[in-house]
């Protein structure tokens, strides 16, 4: 099959991904959309090993670790997220601005 | 253009279509659903490409295991499981404009120099369990244990995460806001 097929999917899917990290309120919904991007990224990986094919199957086993850190990575980030909830009642992540960088005038008066 | 190129198109776009679904829907359980459906083509794409191992892996760890942490999450945080309108932020422009940059970057980047490369993949046992579970336990041995202990890592990370919250939640209100480890839960909200 075309190489360049593969390489469309998952330049699509990783724009789809972006998209979403960058629209969605909700801090699950973002994590959701990273994942679709590190599923781009498995894509390409496999797609450029059957292309390379050396004896290490370099961009597979990559595949497999990127799998693998992707659910470590969620899972820390769920308890962020937890945690996050808990102290701030949201998890809205435009909502939650402890660390904004404030303008000192307006936070003065605002105490 | 083969029956195979059909094939793997037919799936992507699949993905693809599942792939926006999830990332424009107002429900947010139909959204990690449909992250399912999403994976699920993807997993099918692998196995058109002969990544059988790679494919079953996707199955599992996504499929099976982080769609349904997503699930809980959506649950515990309380997130509203109709359907909301305020899920989306009110930069969609913009956010539609650097995201289709990006993807223009990346298709003019990556597809050029290979525009007319051709898989070979007849009887190509590339990604068989053989092949694979040799390479990754004769080469990629000592990545592979570091991965364990990098997952024990992230594990313990959660549980002392999750146990520090439920110890202060425990204790009266005061106590809590003199025990000095940051803010209390009425005054964080500022």
């Amino acid at each position: 099959m075309h190489l360049a097929l593969a390489i469309a999917l998952s330049a699509a899917l990783f724009t789809v991904g972006v998209y979403g990290v960058l629209v969605r309120r909700n801090a699950i919904l973002v994590l959701m959309s990273i994942e679709l991007m590190l599923g781009a990224v498995n894509l390409n990986l496999v797609a450029f090993d059957l292309l390379h094919h050396d004896r290490l199957r370099s961009g597979q086993v990559l595949a497999l670790f990127v799998i693998a850190i992707a659910a470590a990575e969620l899972g820390l980030g769920l308890a962020i997220v937890l945690l996050v909830y808990r102290n701030h009642g949201t998890i809205a992540i435009d909502a939650v601005r402890d660390h904004a960088d404030r303008d000192p005038a307006t936070v003065d008066r605002a105490s | 253009m083969t029956g195979l190129d059909v094939a793997v198109l037919g799936f992507g776009l699949l993905m693809l279509a599942a792939a926006v679904a999830v990332v424009t829907t107002k429900q947010l359980v139909h959204a990690a659903l449909w992250l399912v459906v999403s994976f699920a083509a993807l997993a099918a794409c692998y196995l058109l490409l002969t990544a059988e191992i790679v494919a079953w892996v996707q199955v599992l760890i996504y499929v099976g295991a982080i769609v349904v942490l997503l699930l809980f999450g959506i649950m515990l945080t309380r997130s509203p499981t109709g359907p909301s309108s305020d899920v989306d932020t009110r930069n969609r422009w913009p956010a539609r404009t650097v995201a289709l940059a990006v993807g223009a970057l990346l298709a003019s980047t990556a597809i050029g120099p290979f525009w007319s490369t051709y898989l070979p993949l007849s009887a190509s046992s590339a990604g068989s369990a053989k092949v694979l579970g040799t390479a990754l336990f004769r080469f990629w041995v000592l990545p592979f244990e570091l991965l364990s202990l990098l997952l024990l890592a992230a594990l313990v990370a959660a549980v002392v995460l999750t146990r520090a919250k439920t110890g202060r939640s425990d204790r009266p209100v005061l106590a809590r806001s003199s025990s000095g480890r940051g803010p209390a839960i009425g005054a964080g909200r500022r």
